[in-house]
Parts: structure tokens; sequence; C-alpha cells
């Protein structure tokens, strides 16, 4: 099978979605001849013109309002948002307007608009340009939260998102863009609420997001060796969330690490942890760890800001004292 | 350049080896980020020297700035010195913040820069905030805002310039009109005038030439004596021109910006050329004098960066102090 880029992916999804549906449309800040700061709509605006690829002013909430005024009255808008550390900016017409239209019309509104924005640091960007936020968003009713790990999702993922009759809230890795990975040539979508097992395995279960879905089959590699057998799951949406992929898996293994590049506290892991807790305790032969970022805002300093994410060697430390029934401290 | 008045010569020179020194500093950041020893990317202040420095220059140390993701120029021009600088840029531990916060978020509490931003329009809140305290208090203190034209279609301005003029707050909004939003002209992302919107608030906004020192300088020092009188606030637009890409990454940029334009704004309105000249003219500085002072500054930029670059890093333990206040 051919191999494109994460960037290519997202590309591809967006214009064939874009051919297939004329209500499509894309805005945000540089996304026309710049193609955005990271390249990943390149191209878009010489085929549909800028009439459907709209070059904002700096205006993030004004632009994200009028997504939700627009997918409200029948169209069906991308918004292009930089930085996933800009969604503060954003957060009134995402939270309070576009998640709970739907529900307080009664179901009579819909609010079918894409959010696509990004996560992940140990880009050397310093605080604000390093956040992975998926948590803010996942908590609030009626938005959608999708995770892409790889080229081939983040096709799937996108094309689903624009089709879906809800505000989505796409995080790509901005680390990942320049990634390759296997995509068919012919269309396909990967439904929301479906989990994919990466890699089977019966000792202990790591369920990573995103990025960190590299990072725990890097674990595994490093537990294979001394005889630990990991299996590796991607949720790939986290709203809605494949609990039972997930429940099943740690029936199996009796041991879990959830790892999401999110601060470590009040995260998509402590959910995911909790869940599980609840649900498949008497299976547990160990307690649910999580794993995230450090509960620091992310240092600029390349000394620093090495640390406060999770790594392979992390990850795979903290298993093997799961399995070997060592007391764990929580990070 | 109007002629030499008000200010002595000593000012003069102080102004520009102000701008050389930012030139300087830009230089060498530059040649960092290509030889891949900084870390991320910067934003250069190339070619935008005389707005700060003309604003700063009518400032005391006591006086506030804010600053933006462009921000090394503010830095400078505030006082701040070269080896706290560049061990910033670079995440050592003698930075100014630590290596904590890097280009985009050097702030200098000793001169009175609140620090730079990384969220375009992101310090407009702060700066008025800055001005609401100088008057709560009874301080007599001018906070200046610095900001793009891009930065001008984000809403916050709005709100905070509505309160400013309400409230009489000793804030100059310093809106620095470089003619381009990232990759996008001015002229496609701001509808109408920029100063008209100042007005619309009964806010007093002026338009400049952000490439003449003098003026700058000139029309700040009325404006800060005027808010420190309580006759706050105020709003200056400043055309300049940023001679490097958006960011140092930025170098294939032909598709949204002609060479021929740069180069007419190197060769035709340069802030340092033209300043030089004026010195000369004036008898205020022999070329001889210009060069020594030149030589001088490039060699403590060199001397910084040697420094930086020995420096060591932060260490690993520092990764969680500083997230709360004592
Ligand atoms: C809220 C926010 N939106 C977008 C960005 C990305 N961004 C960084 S600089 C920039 C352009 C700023 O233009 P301007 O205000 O004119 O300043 P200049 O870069 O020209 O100095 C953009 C869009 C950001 N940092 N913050
Ligand atoms: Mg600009």
């Amino acid at each position: 099978m051919r191999e494109i880029t994460l960037s290519q992916a997202v590309n591809e999804a967006i214009a064939e979605e874009m051919r297939r549906d004329p209500t499509v449309f894309l805005l945000g800040e540089d996304v026309a001849e710049a193609g955005t700061p990271f390249k990943v709509l390149s191209g878009l605006v010489e085929e549909f013109g800028t009439q459907r690829v709209i070059d904002t002013p700096i205006s993030e909430p004004g632009f994200m309002g009028l997504a939700v005024g627009a997918a409200m009255t029948g169209a069906r808008p991308i918004v292009d948002l930089m930085f996933g550390d800009f969604i503060f900016l954003v957060m009134d017409q995402l939270c309070n307007q576009a998640a709970k239209i739907h529900y307080m019309s009664g179901g009579k509104l819909n609010v079918p608009l894409v959010l696509r924005t990004n996560m992940g640091a140990t880009r050397r960007s310093a605080a604000q340009h390093s956040q992975s936020l998926q948590a803010l968003v996942a908590h609030i009713p009626g938005l959608k939260v999708a995770m892409p790990s790889s080229a081939y999702e983040a096709k799937g993922l996108m094309k689903t998102a624009i089709r879906d009759n809800n505000p989505v809230v796409i995080f790509e890795d901005k680390l990942m863009y320049q990634d390759k990975a296997p995509v068919p040539e012919e269309e396909y979508l990967i439904p929301f609420g479906v989990a994919n097992i990466k890699r089977e395995g019966t000792d202990i279960t790591l369920i990573a997001t995103s990025s960190m879905v590299q990072v725990a089959e890097k674990a595994a590699d490093l537990l294979a060796a001394e005889g630990i057998s990991a299996e590796v799951i991607d949720p790939r949406t986290i709203v809605p969330l494949d609990e039972a992929a997930l429940l099943k898996s740690v029936r199996k293994t009796s041991r879990a690490i959830v790892i999401d590049e999110g601060h470590q506290s009040y995260g998509i892991t402590a959910e995911i942890a909790s869940r599980l807790n609840e649900k498949a305790f008497y299976h547990l032969d160990a307690p649910v760890l999580r794993m995230g970022a450090m509960d620091v805002p992310v240092p600029f300093s390349p000394a620093l800001e090495d640390v406060t994410v999770p790594t392979p060697e992390g990850v795979a430390a903290n298993a093997r004292k799961l399995c070997a029934g060592d007391m764990i401290h929580a990070a | 350049m109007s002629p030499a008045k008000q200010t002595n010569s000593a000012d003069y020179l102080r102004m520009y080896r102000q701008m050389v020194r930012i030139r300087t500093f830009e230089d060498n950041a530059n040649q960092l980020y290509l030889s891949a020893k900084m870390p991320g990317l910067t934003h250069m202040y190339s070619g935008e020297e005389a707005v700060a420095v003309g604003i700063c220059e009518a400032l005391t140390d006591d006086d506030r700035i804010t600053s933006t993701h462009r921000g090394h120029g503010h830095c400078v021009a505030k006082g701040a010195d070269f080896k706290q600088m560049f061990c910033e840029l670079l995440g050592k531990a003698e930075g100014y913040c630590r290596g904590k916060g890097g280009s985009m978020h050097i702030a200098d509490q000793s001169h009175g820069n609140l620090g730079a931003n990384a969220i375009v329009g992101g310090s407009m809140g702060i700066a008025t905030g800055s001005a609401l305290r100088a008057k709560l208090l009874g301080q007599d203190d001018v906070t200046v805002c610095f900001f793009g034209d891009g930065a001008t279609a984000q809403g916050l301005l709005y709100e905070v310039m509505n309160m400013a003029a309400l409230w009489k707050l000793p804030v100059i909004y310093a809106c620095e009109n470089n003619g381009y939003s990232e990759y996008t002209k001015t002229a496609e992302i701001a509808a109408g005038s920029i100063t008209a919107r100042a007005e619309a608030f009964g806010i007093e906004a002026f338009k400049i030439d952000g490439q003449d020192v003098l003026a700058v300088n000139e029309l700040t020092q009325k404006l800060v004596a005027r808010c420190r009188k309580g006759e706050g606030p105020f709003f200056i637009e400043l055309e300049t021109y940023r001679y490097h890409g958006h960011h140092v990454g930025d170098i294939n940029r032909a598709y949204y910006r002609s060479k021929d334009e740069e180069k007419e704004w190197k060769d035709n309105r340069d802030p340092i050329i033209r300043f030089r000249a004026w010195l000369v003219e004036q008898g205020i500085a022999s070329e001889e004098e210009i060069e020594a002072m030149n030589a001088e500054v490039e060699k403590d930029a060199a001397e910084a960066v040697a420094y930086a670059e020995a420096a060591p890093y932060p260490d690993v333990s520092e990764v969680d102090m500083h997230v709360y206040a004592a």
C-alpha cells in the first residue's frame, strides 16, 4: 500500500469531502495561499477557491462564532485553529454555543462543524504553543473528540468528522505531520467510538492516544524483550469512547496504564482509569496507572521540556513494576 | 528628519546605539537558528528598530511595556542585557526566565518589561491592567502596549480600549504596522482605518512613520507627559517593515511578498541608515565614531553569544519550580 504523511492524509480527507459536499468549507488564519504554517492545507485554495478556503483575520472567537452560525443554517464548516493552545480563545463559542445548541433546542438545531487543531510538546515552542488540551473539550457534553494516531486514522476520522452532525474537535499531534503510514487509495471512513487494537498482548494493557500510541508501542517492544506481553490499544476517539473494547482487554490482561499527553491531573487518563476501576475492578491485579504530561506549563528549555512528557522507558518501567506486583507511587 | 532639538547629543547617540544593538542582536539570533544552535523558532525585529527605540527612549525604568512574539527589540530597547537575553534564547539557566520562557516569553522585570507574548493580542489586557493599577495606586508610570497590525483583529483590544478611555488610563497602544500578519497582507485582514477604531472610543490616535526614530520619540515624549497628567489613553499606529520572514524559518516568501518591496524598504527607509546620516549631517557624530560604536556593539553581542553557548542548562529539578508563587 502507498504511504503518505499525516499532513497529506488530512489534506486528502478534506479535499475529498469538499468535492463530495458543496456545503463543506474551510476557514482559519493563513489557510489559503500559505496552506497553514504546517502546510497541511496546501493546494486546497487552488482547487476550491477563496470562497471555500477562507483566510480570516486573527479573530479566533469571531470565526469560531461564524462557523457555529453557518453550521446551524446548512453549511459544514471546518475551522482551522493554528495551535491547540488557542482553544482557550474560542471556548465560549465552542462550549457555550456549539456544544449545547442541539440539546437546548430540543434536538431541532444541529451544529455540524469540525474544529481541527493540534497538540503536543517537545517542539521547543514553550508554554503557549505546546499544550494538549483535549481533556477540556472532552469534559463538555455535546462535543465529540478525535485523536488520530497516524496518517491512516487522520484521514478516516476527518472524513467521519465532516459528515457527523455534531461539533467535532480533532487534535492532531503537530510533531507527526511528516510521519508516514500506509493509507489506501480507495475511500474509507473510520467510525467514531471504535478502538483499534494496535498490538495484542496478555500481561498488561497500554491504552494510549495520538502520539502516545507510538510511545506505548515502543514500550511494548522493550517489554517484549523481557518477556512481558503488552497489549496496545488506541481509542481513536475520546468522545465517544469505546469502553467495551478497553474493558475487554483489561479483563484479559488484568493490568493497565493509560497514557495521554494532556496534563497528568484531571485528564483523559483519569477518566479512562476511573471507568476501568468501576467496571473491571474484580479483574484487576494492580491499580490502573495514569501517565500524562507533568503538571507544569510546558517549559522552553530542552533540558526541562523533555522530562515533562511520557517516554517509552517511563512507560516500560511502570509496566514492569505493575507486572512484578511492586507498589507504585502515582507520579 | 527634523533638526536636533530638545534632546542632547548623548540621547541621540544612545538611540542610535540601541537601534544597532537590536539589529546586531537579531543578526546573531538568526545565525544561532541557522546553525541549529537555538531551540525552536524566533521572530526577528530587524527593520522595526525605530519603533521600539523611539518609544522606549521616552520611558523610564518605572514605566512598563508589554511585548509580542516579535519581542527582542522591545526587550533590548527597554534596557535588557545581551547575556541574559541570549541565555534565554538558548534555554540556559542564566536567561531572563531561567530558560522557561524562551524567545516568545522573554521578560525583564528590572526594566519594566512585563514580557513578550505568544498569544497575539494576549498582552492588551495586561498593559491596560497595569495602567489601571497605576491610576488606582496613585503612581505616575505609563504603560505602553506593543502589538502588530494583525493583532488589531483581536476583540480584546476593543474591550480594553473602551475601558481605558472610560477611565482615562495612562496607557499608550502602539500598533506596529509592518504590513503583514504572518503570510497575509494587512489590507486583506483589516477593514477600514486602524486609527479610526481608537478614535471611535474617543482616544486620540496618531499615524506616523515608524522608520523615523526622532519622530517616534518626539511624539511619544509628548504622549507620555500627557498620560502622566491623566490625559491618556493614546493610540499610535507606526508604519514599519520586518526585514526577515514571519519567523526565522520563513525563507521562501516570494509567494506573499516581493523581493522588490523588501529591497525598497531596506535601501530607502532603513531606520538605522537614515538616523546615522542625520547624526553625521548634524555633526553629532563622525563616521569614525559611528563605526567604532557599531564595532563595540558587535563585540558585545559576540561575547554574549559565546557566554550563552557555554552557559549551563537549568538543573532538571527546576522543572516543577515556579508553577505556584510562594
Ligand atoms: C491568538 C493567536 N492567534 C494566532 C497566532 C499565530 N500567529 C503568531 S504571529 C501571527 C501574526 C501576527 O501579526 P501581527 O500582529 O501583525 O504581528 P507581526 O508578526 O507582524 O509582528 C499569528 C497569526 C497566535 N500566536 N496567537
Ligand atoms: Mg504585522
